[in-house]
């Protein structure tokens, strides 16, 4: 019995959040190395991408609520998601037009384009404080839980619940879909081999009659989509907060590191590593202990490794150490 | 207009900026001395820490986007070494804490030390691992015990260790301050130099999200170790260099040449007290100019720029590239440790919740591409403009939006939503002005020679 309290607290303290959270990562990562493989730098702008895409979503959320459309027990954002979509690509297509395609035909090292990503995030920082302000919105709706902790403990007659909230399951659902999505664009469809022709070998594919601004539009597109996905799914979750979303491009660029920068699969495995490793190590094990342990060994402490204040520290660690033992990633990236 | 009249021509125009916003309430200006000096001072900083980032990309090209940590440190330090030690402090727990940090801290040379001297395999790895794992207990063990006792003492006033000031009334001894700004420089180069080591030599994005990284990791430390700097129950009373307002109001000789200026004493005190640290601040900020102005001009300098613009062949005529790489990285991330511990002092206290990386980073990179990147006096323009543009966007923004909103009613839905906006231009407006210099002039005002 105790084990299976220790199981179930592990499950819905680390296992259940952190899987959830990996997906979040993971796709922000995606479109952090799809940047990385097609255009060749690290955006900087992509975290206020995701907030961008997501305030649109939420703007759209508002205005069917207030119309009184609902999905039933599904959020309404899922249903305004395509218009934030649509949204982040035009505002996308439009950055390309106007500041990156210069660059690009300039062709200036990776490192002035990084530069200007920065200016970019600014532009994108202030567009979001314009249209919604700093403050915390919550657009959640539809059912909360799909299990609830006393559901579960009823149901099972065991001390620990087990909650699974609707956005968690939701989250992984939308995630296995977009990630399904596209890989299967990537592999299957001919625009998709010849976005995959352009990382490898630029020059070959150019000469294999590739034609390179359909390649960058359709990367926009697709990074567009993936960000707006990613930002919606962990508002959702967390709750939308401006600011927070700047913070994420420290683990989102973990995670694609991790993964080997330019590697769509190294994304999504490097955005679970970082997850798992942040909730494991601030999570406070003395609960999990406690059912495990013989009573003499339990801890007095709460047995954490960090407070969760640190989580940051976590996934920088993680970077490092990727960064000195293979700089490559655990995927083969492209960078040196 | 010649390349040797633009320099002095941009600096007036700055100077007239300055003059204007104390002389004139025309526009956006607001015709208070008081004004002018706070923003003239800020912008002194800001300058120093332009010089700093110029040295790190203008002379390098290495990408430091963690300059809020360095600054922050900075600002640590003023705390460190100006305030007065909390009584007992060290007693109850200080030096089991510094214990704790050596064994932290050997942990690490161990684990290096296996890893370097141990022969490759499965043996190494597990000593290592034992030694890491091992060494973190430890460590936790005796760490947290001090941290508890120095922050059960009179948590609501101290509740940490306190700095070193030697004064029984620490705020007579305000020169302190201007000592923690050297150190507030070390402890940044302390920092640097365990960044430089880890991420110099790789991808420059690399190095860029490792200081964005480290950057986010000095916050949070600053946020949340009570016992070092009281988290974010921020430490206020920060001792100061220069006189109190209230001394001087109650000195019937000040009050008496203030008199005789036409000043009354209130207003004459602040702006006492606002010069006396532009005069200081001045002083660091030509003292740093200079010193990087003979570093640019020397062979070292030269040096600098060969590796910045060819590595290679850098390499080649046999300059070791990663030692000066560290170098001049360390030498820049000190210099903005020096401008965090001015502005906390300025400030009068260390408020750990105010760190903000698009205003700590990301504005000092705007200033020094305004300004003009290898380019010292660039940068210093860049600070003083940019500076001067963050704070007055606002009313701007306020005046653009009257003008497009003349003759709607006050309670007019569109005017008020105008009106709210205009809270947020800074970042948009700083975002705008960067992309077009980026696109027009990428050599910034006062270009590179």
């Amino acid at each position: 019995m105790d084990l299976l309290n220790a199981i179930v607290a592990l499950l819905n303290f680390v296992i259940v959040p952190a899987t959830a959270y990996g997906a979040q990562l993971a796709l922000g990562a995606l479109g952090v190395t799809l940047i990385y493989g097609i255009l060749r730098f690290s955006n900087f702008a992509h975290g206020d991408t995701m907030a961008f895409g997501t305030t649109i979503t939420i703007l759209f959320t508002w205005w069917f609520q207030s119309l009184g459309v609902s999905l039933g027990p599904l959020p309404t954002a899922l249903l305004a998601l395509p218009f934030g979509i649509a949204g982040a690509a035009l505002l996308m297509l439009g950055t390309d037009r106007v500041v990156y395609r210069f660059y690009r035909a300039q062709k200036a090292v990776p490192v002035i384009l990084v530069i200007v990503s920065m200016g970019v995030m600014f532009v994108y920082n202030g567009l979001v404080r314009f249209i919604i302000g700093v403050d915390e919105q919550r657009f959640d709706d539809g059912d909360r839980f799909i299990i609830s902790a006393r559901d579960f403990k009823e149901m099972t007659g065991l001390d620990e619940g087990l909650a699974l909230k609707s956005t968690q399951a939701i989250t992984l659902v939308v995630a296995a879909i977009a990630v399904a999505l596209l890989f299967w664009f990537l592999n299957k469809t001919r625009t998709g081999k010849s976005m995959r022709a352009f990382s490898d070998n630029e020059d070959l594919a150019l000469l294999s009659g590739i034609n390179p601004e359909r390649v960058v539009v359709v990367t926009w597109l697709i990074v567009a989509a993936l960000a707006t996905v990613a930002g919606t799914l962990y508002g959702l979750d967390k709750g939308f907060k401006p600011f927070v979303y700047f913070q994420l491009l420290l683990p989102i660029f973990a995670a694609a590191i991790v993964g080997g920068l330019g590697s769509p699969l190294g994304a999504i495995a490097g955005g679970f590593v970082i997850a798992y490793s942040e909730v494991m190590i601030t999570y406070a094990w003395k609960k999990v202990a406690g059912y495990l342990l013989p009573e003499s060994l339990e801890p007095d402490g709460l047995a954490q490794l960090l407070s969760t204040d640190y989580k940051f520290a976590v996934s920088f660690a993680i970077l490092v150490v990727v960064l000195l033992f293979k700089p490559t990633g655990l995927f083969k990236g492209q960078s040196v | 207009m010649t390349q040797s009249m633009r320099a002095p021509l941009l600096f007036a125009f700055v100077a007239a900026l300055f003059l204007l916003e104390g002389l004139t309430d025309a526009w956006i200006f607001s015709g208070s001395w008081n004004t002018s000096l706070s923003i003239l001072n800020m912008a002194l900083v800001s300058a120093v820490m332009a010089l700093g980032v110029n040295l790190q990309w203008g002379f390098a090209g290495l990408f430091n986007v963690g300059v809020m940590g360095f600054v922050a440190l900075g600002g640590l330090a003023t705390v460190l070494i100006a305030m007065p030690p909390s009584p007992g402090a060290w007693a109850a727990g200080g030096y089991q804490i510094l214990l704790g940090l050596v064994l932290g801290a050997a942990t690490i040379v161990a684990a290096i030390l296996a890893y370097t001297r141990l022969p490759k395999g499965r043996r190494r790895t597990a000593v290592m691992l034992a030694v890491l794992v091992g060494g973190f207990f430890l460590y936790r063990w005796v760490f947290d015990a001090g941290v508890n006792a120095v922050e059960s003492i009179n948590p609501a006033v101290t509740g940490n260790l306190g700095g070193l000031n030697p004064c029984g009334d620490y705020r007579a001894c305000g020169w302190m301050t201007i000592i923690s700004w050297p150190v507030g420089g070390l402890l940044a180069a302390g920092a640097a130099w365990i960044i430089g080591k880890t991420a110099l030599g790789l991808r420059s994005d690399y190095l860029a999200i490792a200081t964005l990284g480290i950057a986010e990791i000095v916050i949070a430390v600053l946020k949340n170790e009570d016992w070092l700097s009281r988290g974010v129950k921020n430490v206020i009373g920060l001792p100061r260099p220069v006189p109190y307002e209230v001394d001087l109001q109650n000195d019937p000789g000040f009050v008496e040449r203030a008199a005789s200026l036409g000043l009354e004493p209130t207003l004459a005190s602040t702006l006492y007290v606002k010069f006396g640290y532009a005069l200081l601040f001045t002083i660091v900020l030509v003292l740093i100019l200079w010193l990087a102005q003979k570093a640019l001009a020397s062979p070292w300098g030269r040096m600098m720029r060969a590796i910045r613009d060819n590595e290679v062949a850098a390499e080649a005529m046999g300059k070791d590239v990663k030692a000066r790489h560290l170098q001049i990285f360390i030498l820049g991330s000190a210099v903005c440790g020096l401008a965090g511990a001015m502005m906390t002092t300025l400030d009068g206290q260390l408020t750990p919740g105010t760190y903000q990386p698009l205003r700590f980073t990301f504005l000092v990179w705007v200033m020094m591409i305004v300004g003009g990147s290898g380019n010292n006096y660039g940068a210093v323009l860049g600070g003083f403009l940019v500076w001067w543009l963050w704070v007055q966007v606002e009313p701007l923004g306020a005046w653009l939006a009257d003008l497009i909103t003349t003759g709607m009613a006050e309670d007019n839905a569109f005017r008020i939503r105008i009106m709210d906006a205009v809270a947020h231009m800074r970042l948009f407006t700083m975002g705008v002005v960067m992309l077009l210099m980026l696109r027009f002039a990428p050599r910034g005002l006062l270009p590179e020679r």
